[in-house]
C-alpha cells in the first residue's frame, strides 16, 4: 500500500516472539557491484548489450508500477543508493525494529531468471550468488542466501547448485515461475532431484519474464492487472508441479511460493480435487489426492496477506490453508510490505502465532 | 406444474460443418467445407470422447454428447428439473483464424439453433454464437438476431485474442447493452496464446484447471478498462468459470487496486462492488469445499444472493445423480439462482416464448 504510515517498534504485551522474514529483497547499489564476480567478458556483455528480456524496453519494465522501484519511500538509505542496497540503514530499519531473527534473502535484480541468453544468465546467477555472501550474509548473520538458478538451462543450473552446495551457507534453491515451460515439466526433474538430496527447500518467487503472454486471455492494458497475475502464475504452477507428478517423484521435495499471498490455494485446491474424479485417468502417476500433495509439499509466505473486509474470513481462509503451511513474509523493502506485528488481522493463538512467525520456517529452513 | 427453473447453462452438439451445419450455409461456404474438407471443428477445449465432456448416462448411442434433442430434453428437462434452458454451443466457430468463415460458422449455428432446437422445444433459449476475430461482423451477427428474443445472450470464450475489456470489442458491447444481451463468458480456448502465463502445459487436466485464472483475467480486463463505466447496463455471465476462487480473488483486486487506483482514475469504487454489480457465475462446478460450514463462509464471503445462476452445465459431466444444485447452498440462495438471478441477468427471457 502507498499510504501505510513509517513502521515503528511495537510495544506489546505479548510475550517476545522473534521474527522469521522469509522475503526480504537486498538489492546492488549498482551494477558495478557484481563486477568482482564477473568474468570480464560478461562485464563487457553487460555493460554493451545489457539485459535481453521478452519484453519492450531496455529501461524500463513493461508496465510502469505505482512508485520508484516499488519501494516504500521510508526505505531510500540516507546515504544513497536504491532501496535495499545498504545492509546498515536495512539493519536500523528493518532487523532491528521488528526483531528480526533471520530474513531469506530474495534478489531480484537484474531480472535474473528472465535473461534470453542463458550463459549470460547463468553468469548473472552466479555472480549474485557470490554477492549475496560477500556484501549481506557475511556482515548480517541474521540474513540467509538463496542459490539463484535458472531453470531453461537445466546442466548449468545443477552446476551452480553443486557450486554454491560445496560452499555451504545456502538455504534454499530459487527458480523462476516465468520460465520456456511449466516447472513441473520433466526436463526441469534434475533440479529437483538435486534439491531434495540436498534437503535444501525450492523457493519460487513471483515475478519474471517468460514471454508468454500473463494471462491466458492475452496481455493486460494495466499495472492493476499484471500485478494480479502474478497470483495466476503461481496458481498454474502449483496445478503444474503436483498434476506432472514431481512431489509424487520427489517425495522429501519442499517447495516454497513467495510473495503470491495464500487466499487463492484453497479453491486452487478444491477445484484441483474436485476434477481429479474427471481426469484421474489421464494422470495415473498420481497416487493421492492433489491437495494431499499440497498439503505435504509447500508452503506459502503470508505476503501480500489478503485484506478482507470482515476478520472473520481471514480466519477461516487461514484455518483452510492450514497455520503448518504459512511463513511470514514482510517483502522489505517493498511498498506493500507487512509489518509483522499488525498484518495479521485476526486472532491467532500463541502457538499459531509462534508456527506462522517462526517456528515453520525454522524447521523448514533448518535455522538456528 | 413444478417452480419454473432456469438452466443456464446447457450444451447442444454441432455434428460437423459437413453434416449438421450444411443446410445452414450460403453456396459459397458449402462448396468450400465439400471441396476442402473443413470439418471436425470440435474445440480442442472439450474433446467429445473425454469424460468431462459428456456423462456417461448422457451420451447417445451414436454422435457427440449433446447431440440428440430428445435425450437432451430427457436430461435437462425430466431429469434435472428445469423448466427453461440456455443452449451454450461450443463447437469451434469461434476459433477459427479466417473472419468471414468463422462469421459464416457463427451464422450457420445460430440458424440451426434456431430452426432445430428453439423451434421445437419452447423452454428452449440461446446465446448467439458471434466471430470476435472481427467486431465488426460480430456486431451484424447480434444485429440480426436482435428481433428473435429467444437469443438471450451473446457468447465468447474466456481465451480468446486479446482480452476482452481491449477497447476494440467495444461497438461489440455497445451492440450487446442496446439489445439487453448479457455477454457469457464461457470455459474454452481459442489456442491462441498459452493458456497461462507459465507456459502450455502437458494434461488436459492442467488446462482445464487454468480457465478460473483466465475468467479472472477476463473480470479484471473488463473492470479496469472502463467498460461498465462507459457500458453501465451491461452484466456479463461467467459460464462453468468455477465459484469458489471468487472471494479471494475480489479481496486480492481490491487491495491491488487500493495501491495503484491512481493508474485507471476512472474506477472510482473497489473493484469487489462492481464484480457484484455485473458478473454473474453460473453454479456447475462450484469446486466446492467439502464441509458444510465452509460452503457457509464461502457464500458469506461471496457478499451477494444476486451472483449465482442455476446450471447443469449438460451434457458435462460435473456431478452425477440428478440433483445439479452443489451441497450444503441456503435455500433461500437456491430459490433465488434458479429463477429470479436469471431472469434479472437475463431480460430478454420471457417464460412463455
Amino acid at each position: 500500500m502507498i499510504d501505510r504510515p513509517a513502521l515503528q517498534p511495537v510495544a506489546s504485551a505479548k510475550p517476545r516472539l522473534r521474527i522469521i522474514d522469509c522475503d526480504i529483497h537486498p538489492t546492488l547499489h549498482s551494477r558495478a557491484d557484481l563486477n568482482p564476480f564477473l568474468a570480464k567478458r560478461w562485464q563487457e556483455h553487460l555493460k554493451t548489450y545489457g539485459d535481453h528480456l521478452r519484453i519492450p524496453y531496455v529501461g524500463t519494465t513493461p508496465y510502469p508500477r505505482s512508485q520508484p522501484l516499488i519501494a516504500r519511500p521510508d526505505a531510500w538509505p540516507p546515504a544513497g543508493g536504491p532501496p535495499g542496497s545498504d545492509v546498515v540503514y536495512m539493519r536500523q530499519r528493518h532487523l532491528d525494529p521488528l526483531d528480526i531473527e533471520f530474513g531469506i534473502l530474495q534478489v531480484l535484480d537484474l531480472f535474473i531468471f528472465s535473461q534470453q541468453n542463458l550463459d549470460f544468465g547463468a553468469a548473472i546467477q552466479r555472480a549474485i550468488n557470490e554477492w549475496q555472501l560477500a556484501h549481506w550474509t557475511s556482515r548480517e548473520p541474521r540474513l540467509k542466501a538463496s542459490i539463484l538458478v535458472g531453470q531453461d538451462d537445466t546442466e548449468l543450473a545443477v552446476a551452480e547448485i553443486e557450486r554454491c552446495a560445496r560452499v555451504g551457507k545456502y538455504v534454499q534453491i530459487n527458480v523462476s515461475p516465468r520460465a520456456n515451460e511449466p516447472l513441473g515439466r520433466h526436463r526441469y526433474w534434475p533440479i529437483y532431484a538435486r534439491a531434495q538430496e540436498l534437503g535444501l527447500p525450492l523457493g519460487i518467487h513471483v515475478g519474471g519474464y517468460g514471454g508468454h503472454a500473463p494471462t491466458g486471455g492475452g496481455w493486460p492494458s494495466y499495472y492493476a492487472e499484471e500485478h494480479q497475475s502474478n497470483v495466476h502464475t503461481m496458481a498454474a504452477q502449483l496445478t503444474s508441479l503436483v498434476i506432472e507428478g514431481v512431489p509424487e517423484r520427489f517425495p522429501k521435495l519442499k517447495i516454497v511460493f513467495i510473495e503470491a499471498g495464500f487466499g487463492w490455494i484453497p479453491s486452487a485446491m478444491w477445484r484441483m480435487d474436485q476434477h481429479y474424479e474427471r481426469f484421474w485417468t489421464e494422470v495415473p502417476h498420481l497416487k493421492r489426492r492433489p491437495s494431499d500433495y499440497v498439503r505435504d509439499h509447500f508452503w506459502f509466505t503470508t505476503q501480500p496477506i489478503d485484506e478482507p473486509d470482515d476478520a472473520r474470513h481471514l480466519r477461516a481462509l487461514i484455518d483452510w490453508v492450514g497455520v503448518d503451511r504459512l511463513l511470514f513474509a514482510s517483502d522489505y523493502p517493498h511498498g506493500d510490505c507487512d509489518d509483522p506485528h499488525s498484518a495479521i488481522k485476526t486472532p491467532l493463538t500463541e502457538v499459531e502465532r509462534a508456527k506462522i512467525f517462526n517456528r515453520n520456517a525454522r524447521e523448514l529452513y533448518q535455522l538456528g | 406444474m413444478p417452480a419454473p427453473r432456469i438452466d443456464c447453462d446447457i450444451h447442444p452438439a454441432v455434428g460437423g460443418t459437413r453434416t449438421t451445419l450444411l443446410p445452414y450455409l450460403d453456396d459459397y461456404w458449402k462448396e468450400q467445407v465439400l471441396s476442402r474438407a473443413i470439418d471436425g471443428l470440435d474445440l480442442a477445449s472439450y474433446p467429445p470422447d473425454m469424460p468431462l465432456s459428456g456423462r456417461a448416462d448422457w451420451r447417445p448411442a451414436k454422435g457427440k454428447p449433446g447431440s440428440d434433442l430428445a435425450m437432451v430434453q430427457r436430461g435437462a428437462f425430466d431429469q434435472l428439473g428445469a423448466s427453461h434452458a440456455i443452449c451454450n454451443v461450443l463447437y469451434g466457430a469461434q476459433a477459427v483464424y479466417d473472419p468471414s468463415m468463422a462469421a459464416a460458422f457463427c451464422k450457420a449455428i445460430n440458424d440451426w439453433i434456431a430452426a432445430e432446437w428453439l423451434s421445437r422445444d419452447t423452454r428452449l433459449r440461446a446465446s448467439i454464437l458471434v466471430p470476435l476475430q472481427a467486431p465488426d461482423l460480430a456486431i451484424e451477427e447480434i444485429e440480426r438476431r436482435a428481433d428473435d428474443i429467444r437469443f438471450v445472450s451473446v457468447l465468447v470464450l474466456a481465451q480468446g485474442e486479446s482480452l476482452l475489456g481491449r477497447r476494440h470489442y467495444w461497438p461489440v458491447w455497445q451492440a450487446a447493452e442496446k439489445h439487453r444481451l448479457p455477454l457469457a463468458i464461457h470455459a474454452g480456448s481459442q489456442y491462441r496464446s498459452a493458456p497461462s502465463s507459465i507456459g502450455w502445459p502437458s494434461y488436459r487436466y492442467e488446462y482445464y484447471l487454468a480457465e478460473a485464472q483466465a475468467f479472472q483475467a477476463q473480470i479484471l480486463s473488463l473492470v479496469y478498462e472502463g467498460v461498465f463505466v462507459k457500458f453501465p447496463g451491461l452484466k456479463v455471465v461467467l459460464m462453468e468459470s468455477g465459484v469458489s476462487w471468487l472471494p479471494a480473488f475480489m479481496w486480492r483486486a481490491n487491495k491491488t487496486w487500493r495501491s495503484v487506483r491512481v493508474e485507471v482514475p476512472w474506477i472510482d469504487r473497489e473493484p469487489a462492488s462492481i464484480i457484484r454489480d455485473h458478473f454473474r457465475l453460473t453454479i456447475q462446478p462450484f469446486d466446492s469445499p467439502p464441509d458444510a460450514a465452509s460452503v457457509a463462509d464461502l457464500i458469506e464471503m461471496i457478499g451477494s444472493d444476486q451472483m449465482l445462476l442455476f446450471a447443469s452445465d449438460y451434457p458435462h459431466w460435473q456431478f452425477d445423480g440428478a440433483d445439479a444444485i452443489p451441497k450444503h447452498l441456503p435455500a433461500s440462495l437456491v430459490s433465488r439462482m434458479c429463477l429470479d438471478n436469471p431472469l434479472d441477468t437475463f431480460p430478454r427471457f420471457a417464460l412463455a416464448a
